[in-house]
């Protein structure tokens, strides 16, 4: 169980990756979406997968019945998911404002914070 | 809980004790900055009353966090768990003399900060929310530096990504896009960096108590090994990529020199110090096993990052970027004291990120003064401000001498705490690269101030002529709120150039209180786990 | 997208949506569901609202600018974990506030205005950025 996931996470940072590397944002966002979950599921199973029941306590008692799986990577996740699509959603909205404020989505052309001829401080006084 | 009829001994998971009214001060900064942002957020539209509120909030955090510095150091280290669930599990809030320290100074240049935002940002930067996200930048940093829980601190960075992203496109110009997203992106890919360590440590240790991991790393037989190591790069290179050390430092100039002035300052100030920070935490309470394993990596990527901030710092002419190079300098000292790892060194790390918090600051409030005054942050466009305004450009070269880490200013002690540090403890490459490096930040710094202030105008001006000054240029700075925490920060620049022993004093007992050169945090895990710790 | 059938139907979603979100919100504490999940809902439901009538409307509708709903939550989120300070306790430990209206149990708790908090919060910052994204596709 745990060497399946375990690959399809290897599997996961292999895609975010090649698309990170790409010089196209749209890719890039793509890339760190991906990243993000493949985040979540390295957490997900670094608390180890079981097949146990939901970590609920029923009504009527004050500690669970049986074994429960472990809640605690499931916070983690959850805020991690919750941060991760935040910023996400974020990123999408200022790479949009980018492409349409500088007309490109490829990274390489974007120069206006660094341009190309970058002037060297006066040599004489 | 409700109704509760069954005994459940809640001594075995709950803090049954009542809590000193005095411990809740370790919440007061997030606390009081985090009302105070949501306040500010819902008055957007009222921008004459939000700087006021955002200056009383700002100024409520800087006594807030005086007098926690006050309680830590008559106390020692305090610790609070949230919702009173007794740690590990419940996330512990835990105050040392190192983080007090730098909440107290991070709080002082975000007071400053928001008195000089009342000059240069406009209705409309205040309008998309200036205040709000200072303040909530300012409950993200202070939350960094005071939470013991890996996880929570992940958290804390993840706030104070956000609200920088706010404040960084406040104009929402197209240079400010252009910027952003190089920061956005590669800060996001440094953060799950960080996440991913955070995983692996947890599915390690079966918990993200620093307290709790270091006394279990502290317990294994060979500390260094295997998924450890693993670990112990990616937190290296998460953390130094938040704090721009070399290979990873390309998103600073990128982006720095984009935003509103005074984003710039607090960003110089406070963002790369909360990565030195959490490297200082991370490695050398939890991880000192694999932080001598890695040393001379370290070694050579603080001599790296020394030199390219000095060097990028003599190739540019645009005063902001040419400033953003002299943080990263600044973080190379910063990280060379780390690998040293000896008490001295620590605290003269953290004597150092103290100085460079409000030096940096201060720089960037400087550059902002100059491009009023001249018009421009173009060394080659910049001349004869000395005539203008001659206790300026003393201000000017007290700030540039102390960045340099000439005597008598506030960047001389560190320096020398440092150099002592490696050359008595065999890293004598690393002392030089300091040396050489401050060497080349002198010449750079010497060289904007007799452009911009000593020669008599802009290039071109004949040599021995004076350009005539315009009439009336001096009115754009918009009345004192410029100048007071200039003042202030320069106040503090000289008093602690001239009377180091506190601060010194402060920053040994924050690298004790983080175990550095002694095996065993005793105070850091007594104060968490009680005495059996 | 703003067929007939969708622009009629899309009120009424709307309010379902709003009231589930609200249904969800009030369940989060002993059962699946909460604040973050029920602020999506409701997010989602300004969404389509915006889509199928326009942004103008939802913001007409929903009165308050979303970054201000969002302010508000982060403020009630934060002052509900302060209400221990005056029991002697530590930030954030859950206060209760229990009584009986006709047989029935009615436990109100710091908890419960925290999650509210967390629902605004979620609302407004998330319905503001699916409003802006959704007010550039009109332009």
């Amino acid at each position: 169980m745990e060497t399946g996931v375990v690959v399809l996470i290897g599997l996961f940072f292999a895609v975010s990756v090649y698309l990170m590397l790409s010089k196209q944002l749209v890719r890039m966002l793509l890339g760190i979406a991906i990243l993000g979950n493949s985040v979540n599921m390295l957490i997900f199973a670094n608390g180890r997968l079981t097949r146990e029941v939901p970590p609920l306590i029923p009504k009527h008692l004050y500690t669970p019945e049986f074994a429960t799986a472990n809640p605690l990577p499931q916070a983690l996740v959850l805020t991690a998911i919750v941060i991760s699509f935040s910023f996400f959603a974020f990123l999408l909205v200022l790479a949009f404002r980018a492409y349409q404020e500088l007309g490109t989505d490829e990274v390489n052309k974007m120069r206006v914070a660094e341009p190309d001829d970058n002037q060297t401080p006066p040599q004489g006084y | 809980m409700a109704g509760s009829s069954v005994s459940v001994d809640l001594t075995q998971a709950m803090v049954t004790a009542p809590v000193a009214a005095g411990d809740w001060l370790i919440v007061a900064p997030s606390l009081i900055t985090m009302l105070g942002g949501s306040l500010c957020l819902m008055l957007r539209k009222n921008t004459e009353l939000q700087p006021k509120l955002g200056i009383a909030f700002l100024a409520l955090l800087v006594l807030a966090s005086l007098a926690l510095l006050v309680r830590v150091l008559d106390y020692g280290v305090i610790t609070m768990v949230m919702g009173s669930w007794l740690p590990p599990f419940g996330i512990a809030l835990t105050v040392d003399a190192l983080g007090a320290t730098l909440t107290l100074i991070g709080s002082i240049v975000a007071l400053c900060a928001g008195i000089y935002g009342m000059a240069t940002v406009d209705g409309t930067g205040r309008r998309y929310g200036f205040y709000p996200f200072l303040l909530l930048l300012m409950t993200g940093v202070c939350g960094a530096f005071l939470t013991g829980d890996v996880f929570n601190l992940y958290v804390w960075f993840e706030v104070l990504l956000i609200s920088s992203y706010g404040m960084l496109i406040l104009g929402n110009d197209r240079i400010q896009l252009d910027g952003a997203v190089k920061y956005g992106v590669l800060n996001l890919v440094g953060t799950n960096l960080f996440l991913i360590a955070t995983g692996l440590l947890y599915g390690i240790f079966g918990t993200l108590n620093m307290a709790d991991i270091a006394m279990k790393v502290s317990a294994l037989e060979n500390p260094a090994s295997g998924t450890l190591s693993t670990v112990a790069a990616l937190y290296f290179l998460a953390f130094a990529m938040k704090a721009a050390a070399f290979p990873v430092n390309f998103w600073l100039p990128a982006s720095y020199h984009t935003p509103n002035v005074v984003v710039s300052a607090v960003f110089a100030g406070l963002l790369t110090k909360v990565g030195v920070y959490a490297l200082i935490r991370i490695f050398v309470l939890i991880l000192p096993d694999s932080l001598e394993y890695m040393a001379d990596l370290i070694s050579l990527v603080a001599i790296a990052t020394l030199l390219t901030g000095a060097f990028g710092a003599l190739a540019q002419s645009e005063m902001r970027r040419l400033l953003g190079y002299l943080v990263i300098a600044g973080i190379g000292a910063m990280l060379a004291g780390v690998v040293v790892g000896s008490i001295e060194a620590i605290s003269g790390a953290i004597f150092y990120a103290v100085h460079s918090i409000i030096v940096m600051t201060a720089l960037y409030m400087a550059a902002g003064i100059m491009s009023y005054m001249g018009g421009s942050y173009d060394l080659r466009k910049l001349g004869g401000l000395y005539q203008k305004n001659a206790a300026f450009a003393g201000v000017f070269l007290v700030l540039g001498f102390a960045v340099s880490g000439l005597p008598p200013f506030s960047g001389f002690w560190p320096k020398i705490m440092l150099v002592q540090a490696a050359f008595n403890d065999g890293w004598g490459w690393l002392g030089a690269a300091i040396l050489v490096s401050g060497f080349l930040t002198t010449l750079a710094m010497g060289r904007v101030w007799i452009y911009a202030f000593w020669r008599g105008g802009p290039e071109g001006t004949p040599d021995g002529t004076s350009i005539a000054i315009p009439a009336g240029s001096v009115v754009q700075l918009g009345g004192a709120a410029p100048w007071i925490p200039l003042g202030i920060l320069t106040a503090l620049v000289i008093y602690f150039g001239l009377q180091p022993e506190w601060m010194i004093e402060l920053s040994t007992q924050g690298a004790v209180g983080v175990g550095a050169g002694v095996d065993d945090p005793v105070g850091y895990l007594r104060s968490v786990f009680g005495d059996q710790g | 997208m703003r067929t007939i059938i969708f622009r009629t139907i899309a009120p009424y979603l709307t309010a379902l949506m709003v009231l589930f979100s609200i249904f969800v919100l009030l369940r989060g504490h002993n059962e699946p569901g909460g604040g973050f999940i029920g602020g999506l809902i409701a997010a989602s439901a300004l969404a389509i609202f915006g889509i199928a009538c326009g942004v103008a409307s939802v913001r007409r509708a929903i009165v308050f600018h979303p970054m201000s709903v969002a302010g508000f939550g982060l403020f009630i989120g934060a002052l509900a974990g302060t209400l221990s300070f005056f029991k002697d306790q530590a930030f954030m430990t859950s206060q209760w506030l229990i009584f009986h209206i006709f047989d029935a149990e009615i436990a109100l708790s710091t908890p419960l205005i925290f999650d509210i908090g967390v629902y605004l919060v979620v609302v407004g910052a998330i319905g503001s950025i699916a409003l802006a994204l959704e007010e550039r596709e009109v332009d």
